[in-house]
């Protein structure tokens, strides 16, 4: 009986779930877009052209759709990596750490092994970043599964530690003789940066994170294993009852989680920086978890939610070029715009 | 729904008019990026208000002014959107943006590139800076004439060599007039975070040092920790920041982009726009040594002015040797010096300097 239940909710999965959140968030999106509006008449400004210059700057031509999606390409990534696990009612706030390890990963390959075939080396590249973001997350999966260290505490933690980790190796063994200093790792060689799509930045890493996206969707909708994480979702208890390993859904998919953010940090570092530094990520991590909730963990909502938020910043910059307005406005913006989401869900049961 | 609803904004935008059509065309756009804000009181302030000079100076030009731009992917998509908004001059103010704008400049070969303290360059792009390890020798003599306890704390962002440079140079120079100080240093690992700031300045005193120094972007939270403690600060970047401290100022150095900006952006607009390698010095209308505070000792003051002389006049060397480093290397031979020219090559501190460059 719990099965067919959960079969039908595998159907409005498909179906039901996409539609209706979708409309709703636009919808709160247009209250908090007039909210901010207040602010920008409050500031002298005409909200009129401060949002047609967002979307004329980042949707009204090819290439601000293309930098649109250089920003959503790192930001769909580490939402998956707060939502995949969140389906168990965990709490990956460790986004940021996991990606600073799986480009610490990959940079090690791309730094010792550029002798090999671009293909070898990217795919031996994707895979390290892979594997380094995923074992990253799943300590932090292991001490939860037995137990010991609630996961919200230790992925957060783990963040700085996975921070200093890359420092330390930027400062030292790592660190680019000609670089006056500066802490950083040699230029990666051609073979070692994702292929771009024509003249733009927008390179394979959006093509890792729309598959992503599409597996796990696939995975929790229309496989045993997504039945069973929604078991575990819906009553863990019941779910332990009926012999699902709950321990080893903890593991994996907080191993899947980090493996994706892990993923994010390989391509940004790969196609965006070309080399390894401390500077490698404005909080994408912790901007993946924002979006995960925005979301409410559904992957298509996850992209649209990333979408928003790369507007927003992409959006930002040319709030200040053209209205000459300061920069901590857009993160007034930014705020409105959380704070109008998560007022809606705070609503909720 | 989204598109849909932008369009319509847009729509509603461009019936109310005067659109593109705001003012007269200008002469020459400018594009200015900050890594933080621009009211750090701090490196950021002093670019934004060199580029307010510039601004003064030359009524023809129009500046687009963004503050807060991550050095990643940010910096790149904010240079192109400049220029496609009719930038030919971009000023590209961090570090870190180095990369970005010379990627960006390969791309865009007739925009004018300048870039603080880069050390690479293309066809159109400028590389400038201030040599400031003689203003921070002269910092040094003034700190350690007011120094009690013969420990001075610096917070410093990366050990990057012009840094260490400079700390180097504070050293020799408090060493100069009181053999017994000691320049203890701490880095934060990033150019802002007033959290990790205010901790190690206050560890800093914990430690004993009754004098800070900063090498961040903002020197406020170090400067502000100090004066509320009672003790003395050595500024850095921003000339106005000696208001945050009014009882404890020793001194500080500033950069005064202003003049530079001025000609940067005249040449550009003369077309006599050439890629060379600034480093400019004490002598040079772009630093500036700020007046000390009351708290120095009248005689710090002499010496400071005579020291200053000597180096304008090429008859002094902050780096003169013999000079060992602080695990006991030698640096630099009896009779030589290290050339300021190679500071980009400083990759240690100096005998007397608690710290690791790294």
């Amino acid at each position: 009986m719990a099965d067919a239940s959960l079969l039908r909710d595998s159907r409005l999965d498909a179906l039901g779930r996409l539609a209706a959140p979708l409309g709703r968030f636009a919808a709160l999106l247009t209250i908090a877009l007039a909210l901010f509006a207040a602010v920008l008449v409050l500031f002298g400004r005409n909200p009129l052209r401060a949002y047609a210059d967002i979307f004329s700057s980042t949707l009204g031509s090819a290439y601000g759709v293309s930098e649109t999606l250089v920003k959503m390409t790192p930001l769909i990534l580490t939402a998956l990596a707060a939502a995949v696990p969140s389906r168990i009612w965990l709490i990956n706030v460790g986004g940021e750490g996991q990606l600073f390890v799986g480009a610490l990963c990959a940079t090690w390959a791309a730094i010792h092994l550029d002798g090999l075939p671009s293909f070898l080396l990217l795919t031996i590249m994707a895979a390290l970043g892979f594997l380094g973001g995923g074992l990253w997350a799943a300590i932090a999966g292991g001490l939860r599964a037995g137990g010991w260290v609630s996961e919200t505490i230790s992925t957060l933690l783990m963040n700085y530690v996975a921070i200093l980790l890359v420092n330390f190796l930027v400062f030292g063994p790592w660190k680019d003789p000609d670089g006056v200093n500066y802490p950083q790792t040699v230029e990666f060689a051609a073979g070692a940066i994702l292929p771009m799509l024509g003249g733009t930045r927008v390179h394979l890493g959006l093509v890792f994170a729309l598959v992503a996206t599409i597996v796990c969707a696939f995975l929790l909708a229309r496989t045993r294993w997504g039945l069973e994480v929604r078991a575990i979702g819906g009553n863990a208890e019941a779910a332990r009852r009926n012999g699902i390993p709950i321990e080893r859904y903890v593991l994996v998919t907080m191993l899947i989680g980090g493996g994706l953010a892990g993923l994010a940090g390989m391509a940004e570092v790969s196609a965006i920086q070309g080399r390894l530094r401390p500077s490698l990520s404005p909080g994408y991590g912790y901007s993946g978890f924002l979006i995960s909730w925005m979301a409410g963990g559904h992957p298509a909502g996850i992209v649209a939610a990333a979408f928003v938020l790369a507007v927003i910043t992409a959006g930002g910059d040319i709030l200040q070029m053209t209205q000459a307005l300061p920069g901590s406005v857009v993160n007034i913006l930014m705020a409105v715009v959380l704070f109008v989401v998560l007022a809606r869900q705070a609503g909720r049961p | 729904m989204i598109p849909k609803l932008f369009a319509m904004l847009t729509t509603l935008a461009l019936a109310t008019g005067s659109w593109w059509t705001a003012a007269a065309e200008p002469k020459l756009q400018v594009g200015v990026l900050h890594l933080g804000s621009v009211t750090d009181g701090g490196y950021n302030q002093a670019h934004a208000e060199g580029i307010e000079v510039m601004k003064k100076n030359l009524p023809d030009v129009e500046v687009i002014q963004v503050e807060n731009v991550p050095e990643g992917a940010d910096a790149e998509r904010v240079m192109e959107n400049m220029i496609k908004r009719g930038a030919q001059m971009i000023v590209a103010a961090s570090f870190g943006y180095l990369e970005p704008a010379m990627r960006v400049a390969q791309k865009y070969p007739n925009v004018k590139f300048f870039h603080p303290g880069g050390y690479k360059r293309t066809p159109n792009m400028t590389t400038y800076w201030a040599s400031t390890p003689e203003a921070f020798y002269l910092m040094g003599v003034a700190a350690g004439k007011t120094t009690k306890t013969n420990k001075i704390g610096y917070v410093v962002a990366l050990p990057i060599s012009f840094f260490l440079a400079n700390i180097n140079a504070f050293e020799l120079g408090a060493r100069s007039v009181n053999p017994k100080v000691e320049t203890r240093v701490v880095f934060t690992g990033t150019f802002l975070d007033p959290g990790k700031e205010a901790t190690a300045a206050n560890a800093l005193l914990e430690q004993g040092c009754d004098v800070l120094g900063v090498i961040v972007d903002s020197p406020i939270t170090v400067v502000q920790v100090a004066e509320k403690r009672g003790a003395y600060s050595v500024g850095f970047h921003y000339i106005g920041v000696s208001k945050f401290a009014p009882k404890g100022w020793v001194t500080g150095v500033a950069f005064t982009w202003g003049n530079l900006y001025t000609r940067f952006a005249r040449d550009v607009m003369d077309g006599k726009f050439k890629s060379e390698d600034i480093l400019g010095g004490l002598a040079d209308d772009f630093l500036t040594l700020a007046p000390l505070g009351a708290a120095v000792p009248k005689d710090a003051a002499t010496l400071v002015e005579a020291k200053r002389q000597e180096f304008i006049a090429r008859k002094a060397h902050p780096f003169q040797g013999p000079l060992n480093d602080n695990r006991g290397v030698e640096r630099v031979k009896t009779g030589e010096t290290f050339p300021l020219t190679d500071l980009r090559k400083m990759d240690w501190l100096v005998e007397g300097v608690v710290g690791q460059p790294r």
